[in-house]
């Protein structure tokens, strides 16, 4: 065998890897631009902003989140997010792991009509409900009030709890469940004292991908909280934007605001994301 | 005993069947309901088909509905793209474990925040323009979100850029769980990258490319409000309106709320017909394949 051959391999070979290590990095600039844009603008004065708005900046100033976290009402759009986030998770979780339990571990009349009735759920547009939801809850004065909003959050993320909680419960072994039945454990006891621990890293999963669609809705946070003082931290961003169009940076640094946290968030709970998203996806 | 234990998984199941029956299954309901009202004042005034008429003659609905129509175009784009991605990161490139957590930065990042912040990106005097200026690009500065020509397609960009990791990571925890022995039969065979990308792994993806298709449609038809809300307000003139926002603005700008059950009865009409029939389809295929 020549020696030509195996070389003139790997270096097409090593100008393949060049290729697609450039490709990648270009990728990897188009997802972090958007981002960097957003922070090294919050850190500008309004007169670095003014010259250049792609240079980096050269004298990083603070005082733009100073002042747009004590704008009125901005630890109170962070707070009232938070509150929300916390009381649909607990209701879309609780009520979502009963359901699915009763889905995947009883049998009764109607079970597989109710599964597949609360599965498609998953792909009606939140849109259509808006207009006879927003006149039911004004009419029961409702609107402005956090529980309406937990009620529409926790509903519209319970399909997806359940379809992902049933994945996970029917794969456990029947037998495991069947001795503790014997033990004359009651159905309850055995979903709160083996199925939930097993289940862990599904309900965290599940507990990262709703808790970040809580914190990204803006539609029905805007049409349900409508006093400045229920609003949540998204629809709070829409106002900052009509109230400093003149004061970019300090718009910017209300934005970092909200996405810095998400960021921080993914880092600790990538790999439990990644299982969220995957998990909801795979399985047929 | 026995009637109770009978009873059991029904309890089980109230505490959700009730969350969404108020807020499924009454709304929808409704929304059919107010679509022949007239809902000026309460209860409302049943009037036939007009809120259907005032619609069906109505410029803007028609031009929302094709921005969702136009808006579809992205799915392709990102589907070559993620695939592309997620391929070269299945073969274990160097850093691939960093490129793949950069991949859900964007989807963890808050719609309205980055739509904002790209409504100052994308001005005359923004960044997108001075990049332009700085690479030698300068004339191909403009107004991007004034001009209507390029308003929803640089919306486009922000959803594709946003949504574009959730499909590569997708495809690549497929990849992960394909027997490796399919990918080293290829390899052997000495199939080119290229065509082993399109011969073997892209169909092996079938299904999966199929799901993420089938949500991005649905997306793209009834989930761009915050984008287009935050980055254009739907203008210049009607240049980025979309079905939700025409819901949206009929209902609470114009008072106009049968016209807006109207449209989303429509929409809600156009998502069941496709999901039905891309069941129909996946049907038929899977009967191929038996």
């Amino acid at each position: 065998m020549s020696r030509g051959a195996p070389a003139a391999g790997a270096i097409l070979r090593g100008a393949m890897g060049l290729v697609r290590q450039a490709a990648l990095i270009l990728l990897s600039l188009t997802i972090l631009y958007p981002v960097y844009y957003v922070l090294s603008s919050s850190l500008k004065s309004r007169v670095e902003y003014a010259q250049s708005q792609v240079a980096p900046p050269r004298q990083p100033v603070l005082y733009n989140f100073v002042r747009v976290f004590g704008t009125p009402n901005f630890l109170r759009w962070f707070g009232n997010t938070l509150l929300l986030t916390v009381g649909t998770l607990l209701v879309s979780l609780a009520s979502g792991c009963l359901a699915a339990y009763a889905l995947s571990r009883m049998r009764f009349a109607g079970r597989r009509l109710v599964h597949n009735a609360i599965i498609s759920l998953m792909v009606v547009p939140p849109i259509a409900m808006m207009i006879p939801l927003f006149v039911l809850f004004s009419r029961l004065n409702l609107v402005n009030t956090y529980s309406a909003v937990i009620v529409i959050y926790s509903g519209m993320l319970l399909p997806f709890c359940i379809y992902l909680l049933r994945s996970f419960f029917i794969t456990l072994p029947e037998a495991m469940l069947d001795s503790a039945r014997v033990d004359g454990c009651s159905n309850l006891a055995i979903l709160v004292r083996i199925v939930l621990p097993l289940a862990k890293p599904v309900l965290f999963a599940l507990l990262v991908v709703c808790a970040l669609w809580v914190w990204n809705e803006l539609l029905m946070a805007l049409v349900f909280l409508q006093k400045e003082r229920f609003r949540t931290l998204m629809v709070g961003l829409t106002l900052l934007k009509g109230r400093f169009s003149v004061d970019v940076p300090l718009l910017m640094a209300g934005m970092s605001g909200a996405i810095v946290p998400m960021i921080l968030l993914y880092v600790f709970c990538q790999k439990y994301l990644v299982r969220g998203l995957v998990a909801g996806s795979l399985k047929e | 005993m026995n009637r109770s234990r009978k009873l059991e998984p029904y309890l089980y199941l109230l505490p959700a069947v009730l969350i969404l029956a108020v807020v499924f299954l009454y709304p929808l309901v409704e929304v059919i309901r107010f679509s022949f009202l007239d809902l000026r004042a309460w209860p409302g005034t049943f009037v036939r088909l007009a809120n259907y008429r005032v619609v069906l003659r109505d410029g803007r609905f028609y031009e929302s509905l094709l921005h969702n129509v136009e808006l579809l175009l992205t799915i392709p784009v990102m589907t070559f793209i993620a695939l592309l991605v997620a391929v070269l990161l299945h073969e274990q490139v160097r850093g691939w474990r960093f490129y793949r957590s950069l991949l859900l930065v964007p989807y963890v990042v808050p719609i309205v925040a980055i739509g904002i912040a790209m409504s100052h990106f994308f001005k005359l005097h923004g960044g997108l323009n001075q990049l332009l200026e700085l690479v030698g690009l300068g004339f191909l500065q403009r107004q991007w979100l004034v001009e209507a020509n390029w308003a929803l397609p640089s919306v486009a960009v922000v959803i594709v850029w946003r949504e574009l990791g959730f499909g590569a990571v997708l495809f690549l925890a497929r990849l992960g769980s394909m027997p490796e022995e399919t990918l080293e039969a290829a390899r052997l065979d000495g199939a080119g990258w290229w065509r082993r990308l399109w011969r073997i792994i892209a169909p092996e993806l079938t299904t999966v490319i199929e799901f993420y298709v089938i949500i991005n449609v649905i997306a793209m038809l009834s989930q761009i409000f915050p984008y287009v809300f935050v980055m254009t307000g739907g203008g210049p003139g009607y240049a980025t309106w979309v079905t939700e926002l025409y819901i949206y603005k009929q209902a609470f700008q114009f008072n106009m709320m049968g016209a807006s059950a109207v449209v989303a009865v429509i929409l809600l009409a156009i998502t069941v017909a496709f999901i039905v029939l891309s069941f129909r389809y996946r049907e038929r295929l899977g009967e191929q394949y038996e």
